[in-house]
Parts: structure tokens; sequence; C-alpha cells
């Protein structure tokens, strides 16, 4: 076992992958200065800059998966995705049907999402339930260097599209690049096990699809994701001396989403708490609570997630985004 | 009409000082996230701007500052949406990529192209309801790669709208040259969607300024739109703490930050082989040194002008440019002090 960071266990991870497998590739905008180490180590071929022309080299990533390639398509924050969104919505989730499964789209979008360092709605969406509402795409958001590494790895041998995200709070990379500028004037709330943690020496595939209980809790059941993950755990250690049991569930991946240990943690606790970063309506959140209603459980339900656009003035931010309080008053309310 | 070379410096020197507060502010802690200046594409901006009349719309990318303080918005309410507060421009809610005036037909976008879609659905509103008005839209090098750009660009020339798309092209794309990434010649794109093209120096004011009077008349007399391609520097790069400038500005951080993570690479077993290892790292460097050529003052607009203006008139230009520093000064106290603006 070594300490990574969460940004460096996914290139090194994708590294392996790429020293293993000749065919897998990186190309995206200004990859070869963001992940400089895979741009020396495997060369202009490998690791390759584009335009700024997301349509196209989306589009392109699809059919390079569908002939030889296993391209990872870097979209440089998942807000840009936007400008793509065709080349997964019509294509990439699509193909696999439509050719009555005879071709497949081994294609992996790494892409960084996320708040909380003051950039604004426009680069610091989640969007992660309104990707994996497409039937055909796999979306990951893990929450710490180890499950990032091995997710990867997993991602690069599903065979079907996965976008990978990337939570810009806990990856020093992308925080470096967008959040400080290099600046020690500037802080943000950032949960410290996220950033680094111990990770594997050689890597081993995580399976998609498993969620994975970071804390037990007899009293209720919060099940998030990514950053939300250590606010969570963060409630659930105050809660703890409020007299408040609360169980961590990490999801790691919305879809496909493991309903499995979801439906058998609410059926335990009878009180299902969502933290989720992605806006509130018509996502992850109310995906959950349907999830356990049709395994016929009685629960009782709250949510804490992003309602609006995000404000870009930091303390309006913080109050917009899952935080430690919120969590904690509606775990309160819901006992 | 006529340049008036005064006020069109007076202007490019009152965004200099203002963007050079901006980065003080920022490099402060008291400015979040990103923070892209304007600093070398003063005259691009002055040039046009400073011929747009009221009706005139602007549709603006993550570069803002410049051409929102050139049309007059209120600097220190600028200011006081860059630290967030709740009387800031945008109450706080937009911050620098994320400027809109109303009152000015002044939106911005931090999506990279979408200046070209916005500016032609403002030249519609124009053409149907304020004849003679037109549309600017300011967008760098690296945006003519996205695809809504040039689909707006056929849009506005099949339906004959005034549209202004002006292309600060300094060459990069954050870390990626305009070489590796634009084909072929833009006047040339431009031209064959069948647009009008200008290509200019877009360090020499008055050059900038006869394209945009061209151009403005073009689109005002309802002869289509216009391309101006002109040409700049970014002097802080991509935006503040720029990764290649900073390689030589500081270099212990970039060694620990970028240097140290290439050179692991490089020794890492399974890859390429060494003589590929050796032209990404040479490549690298080249990028460093390439950069580095933004921020001398060959390209910058403000020396250029001051030169031609110091042997006008020494004494008119050294009061210009203490009068609008004391101005700037007055406008960063106010949007410091804790009661904000005005």
């Amino acid at each position: 076992m070594r300490r990574i960071s969460f940004s460096e266990a996914i290139d090194d991870a994708l590294g392996q992958a790429m020293a293993d497998d000749p065919r897998v590739v990186l190309f995206g905008e200004d990859v070869q200065g963001l992940h400089g180490g895979l741009f020396v180590r495997f060369g202009r071929q490998r690791v390759r800059n584009t335009p700024i022309s997301e349509a196209a080299f989306l589009g392109a990533a699809v059919t390079a998966s569908m002939s030889g390639l296993r391209p990872v398509a870097e979209i440089m924050l998942v807000d840009f995705i936007a400008v793509a969104v065709d080349a997964l919505l019509n294509h990439a989730a699509k193909i696999e049907s439509f050719s009555g499964e005879r071709w497949n789209v081994p294609l992996v979008v790494r892409t960084s999402c996320g708040g909380g360092y003051g950039d604004g709605g426009q680069h610091e969406q989640s969007l992660w339930g309104w990707l994996a509402h497409i039937p055909g795409l796999s979306v990951v958001v893990p929450s710490t260097p180890a499950d990032a590494g091995g997710l990867m790895l997993s991602s690069l041998t599903l065979g079907s599209p996965v976008v990978f995200m990337e939570h810009k709070l806990i990856s020093q990379l992308w925080l470096d690049f967008l959040g400080s500028g290099g600046r020690d004037t500037v802080s943000y709330d950032i949960p410290s096990d996220g950033t680094r943690g111990l990770a594997p020496n050689v890597w081993e595939p995580i399976p998609i699809g498993k969620a994975e209980m970071k804390r037990s809790g007899s009293d209720l059941t919060i099940a998030t994701l990514g950053v939300g993950v250590h606010r969570a755990l963060e409630a659930a250690v105050l809660l703890e001396k409020q007299g408040i049991s609360a169980g961590v569930l990490d999801l790691r991946t919305v879809s496909p989403l493991d309903k499995e240990t979801l439906c058998e943690q609410v059926g335990r606790t009878h009180r299902l708490l969502v933290v989720d970063e992605d806006y509130e309506g018509f996502g992850l959140s109310g995906e959950l609570s349907a999830v356990a209603l049709e395994a016929g459980i009685t629960f009782k339900f709250a949510r804490v997630c992003t309602q609006t656009t995000i404000p870009f003035a930091r303390h309006l931010e913080d109050e917009a985004l899952p935080n430690v309080k919120r969590i904690m008053d509606a775990c309160q309310r819901l006992m | 009409m006529q340049p008036d070379l005064w006020s069109l410096y007076g202007l490019m020197f009152k965004s200099r000082i203002f963007e050079e507060s901006v980065r003080q502010i920022w490099k402060d802690g008291k400015i979040s996230g990103e923070m892209h200046l304007g600093m070398g594409e003063e005259a691009i901006v002055a040039g046009v701007v400073s011929q747009l009349i009221e009706g005139d719309a602007m549709a603006l990318e993550h570069r803002g500052t410049p051409p929102m303080l050139m049309r007059g918005v209120d600097p220190v309410s600028l200011l006081r949406e860059f630290m967030g507060k709740p009387d800031g421009l945008c109450k706080g809610m937009g911050g620098h990529m994320h400027l809109f005036a109303p009152d000015k037909l002044a939106a911005s976008s931090g999506i990279v192209g979408a200046a070209g879609p916005a500016a032609t659905g403002f030249a519609l509103s124009g053409q149907m309801l304020r004849p003679g008005t037109v549309s600017v839209a300011f967008f760098g090098d690296g945006a003519t790669s996205a695809g809504m750009l040039m689909e707006s660009m056929n849009l506005a020339v099949v339906w004959k709208l005034p549209v202004i798309f002006v292309c600060k092209d300094n060459d990069w794309a954050i870390t990626t040259q305009a070489n590796t990434a634009v084909g072929g010649n833009l006047s040339a794109r431009a031209q064959a969607f069948g647009m009008r093209s200008i290509e200019v120096d877009g360090a020499d004011v008055l050059a900038v300024w006869s394209a945009a009077d061209d151009a403005l008349r073009h689109a005002r007399a309802g002869n289509g739109p216009v391309f101006i391609w002109a040409h700049c520097i970014h002097l802080e790069g991509h935006f503040l703490g720029d990764g290649l400038l900073d390689m030589l500005r500081r270099p212990i951080y970039s060694f620990q930050k970028r240097v140290w993570p290439m050179l692991k690479g490089f020794f890492r077993s399974g890859g390429a082989a060494w003589s590929e290892r050796f032209a990404s790292m040479r490549q690298v460097l080249g990028m460093v040194f390439a950069a580095q050529s933004q921020t001398s003052g060959v390209g910058d607009p403000l020396m250029r002008t001051r030169q031609l203006l110091v042997r006008k008139d020494a004494v008119r230009l050294s009061e210009l440019e203490s009068d609008i520093q004391s101005e700037i000064q007055k406008i960063v106290m106010s949007a410091l002090s804790e009661g904000g603006g005005a």
C-alpha cells in the first residue's frame, strides 16, 4: 500500500492500463499539460490535445471505440459536456441496443465535476443524475483515491460507455488549476480523506455498480456519493454525540445503481436521507426513494441536494451545496 | 468620423489599471476560483466598443471585464461582483465569467464558443426591432474550433444579420497552440461562409478602430455579418496562475506541481520509446518558452499607443494617466470598503 492523492490515483491507474493495453488512448483539451506524467510516458500519439471541439472529439471517441481503440475522452468540466451531449445521448448510449447487441462502445469519458471552490454555476455542476438518466450509460463518482483508481480500471474494461466523474474539491489537480491558481490566500472546505488516502501498489479493478458502507448506523441511512460522502461522515460523527446512529452508504456509481445494498440498509433503518450535490428535482434523490418504495419498504425520507443555480458568492454557494449543517438538520427531522 | 487616439488610450489605460487591481485582489484571496483578464486585448476591445451606440449588443466570453468597463458598466459593481458581494453587478450570483448588463444588452458566458449564437440572437432582435443596431461577439482563437460558433456564422450570413464576429487571437487555447488546433486560415474560413473578413494587428488600436468602423458601417447598413480577425497577446496567459507562465515565474512551485509528475512519468516502465518520451519533454519546454513571448512588451497595445501619444504631448499624457490612476484607486477603495459601493 501507498499514500496517494485522488488525482494521482486516477492517472496512475490509467497509466497502468495504458501500459498493459496499447489500444488505450487519452484525448481532450490540454491533456498533455494537465496529465503531463501520462503525456511524457506515453507520447504524443496516445496522449493528444484536442481543439475546443467537444462535439467533434466526443463523437469521434464513440466510433474510435467501436473500431478497435479504447479511448478515454476527457471533457475538462462536466458542464462543458452540454455542447457534446448528442454523442452520449443519441450515440454512445444507444448503439449497442440499435445494433442488436452486435456492436459495443467501450468508451470512457473522464470529466471533472462539483463545486465548493467559488467558480460559478457554469463550472461547478454535478450532472451525474442527468447523465445517468440515459439508459446505456454507466456513471461513476468515486469519493476516495482507492476507489478512483480501482473504478477507473473497471471503467476501461467494462465494454460499454462510462462517464467517470472526478470531484474537483478532492482532486488536487483540478483544485490547483481552477480553485487556487497557485495561491495560498484562498481556502476551501476540502475533505482530507477524499484528497489523499491509501491505495494498492498495483491497481485491482473495483466492480462498477457496488456501493460501499462507509459507516454503519442503526437509526438511519445516508445514501450519498462524491464529496457528499465526506460531508455525511462528518455529520454522522456529530449526530452520534446526540444519540443518533447514522449509517453512510457511498453509492460509488450512480448507474448501475446498487439497489440491493440500498434496500438492505433502508429495510433495516426505515429512514433514508439522500445527500446529493446534483440538482434536487427529477434526479438521483427521487430515484433512490422510488427504488426503495418499489421494493415494498416503508421508510421516512428526506434529501439534501442542490436546489438552485449554484451561486458564485462563496457564502451563498456553501449554503446551496449540501453541507454538514443541512445534513444534520435533515437527520434530526427524520428522527 | 475620425478616431480620437486620446480617448481610445484612456479606455485602454483604464481597463489595464483596473485589471491590475483585480489581479491584486485575486492574489489577496478576495476573489475565489478562476480569473481571466483581458490584459493585452485592450486595443481590440477599445477599437470596437468605443464605436457602439445605444441599442447595440455585446456577447462576451469569460474575459468580459474590459468590454463591460469600456461600455460604461459601473466599475465598483464589477469589482463587487468579482468578490461575490450582494451589491455586485449580478448580486454575487455570476462572478467574472457570467457578467450581465441588461441595460447595455451585454451578456457573458463561460462556455467557449457561446458568444457566437448569443450575438446572432441579439442581432436578430436588432434587425427586427432596432434597425441600424449591431451585435458584437468577442471570442478567442480557441472558440473558432467550437461547432456552435461556426453554425452561428452560417446562420448570421443566411439571415443577413448585423453581427460583428471579433476573434481576439493570441495563438493559444489555454496550453494548446493554435497551430496544433486550428485548421486552415480563419479569414478564408469566414469568407467561405460568405462573410466579409478583415484581418488586423490587435495591438494597433487605430487599425482596429478602422476595421471596426468599416465592419460596423457594413452591418448597420443591412449587408450582413463581418468577421474581424485581430491578433493579440495575453500578458497573464489564459488566466491568473497560468501554468506555462508560472514555469519561469515561480520555478520552485512549478517544479513540485508540474515538472515532478512529468519526470516520474518519464522514468516509469511501460509506455513509449525513449525517443518519444524525449520528444514530449521537448514539446513541453517549447510550449513554456513560446508562452513567455506573450508577456513581453512588443505586442502590448498600451506600450504601442503610448509611444504615439508621448511624442504628441507628453504632459497631457501623464496628466491623463494620473487622472485615471486616481479614479481607479477611488473605485478600488470604494469596492474594498466594507460598506461596498455607492
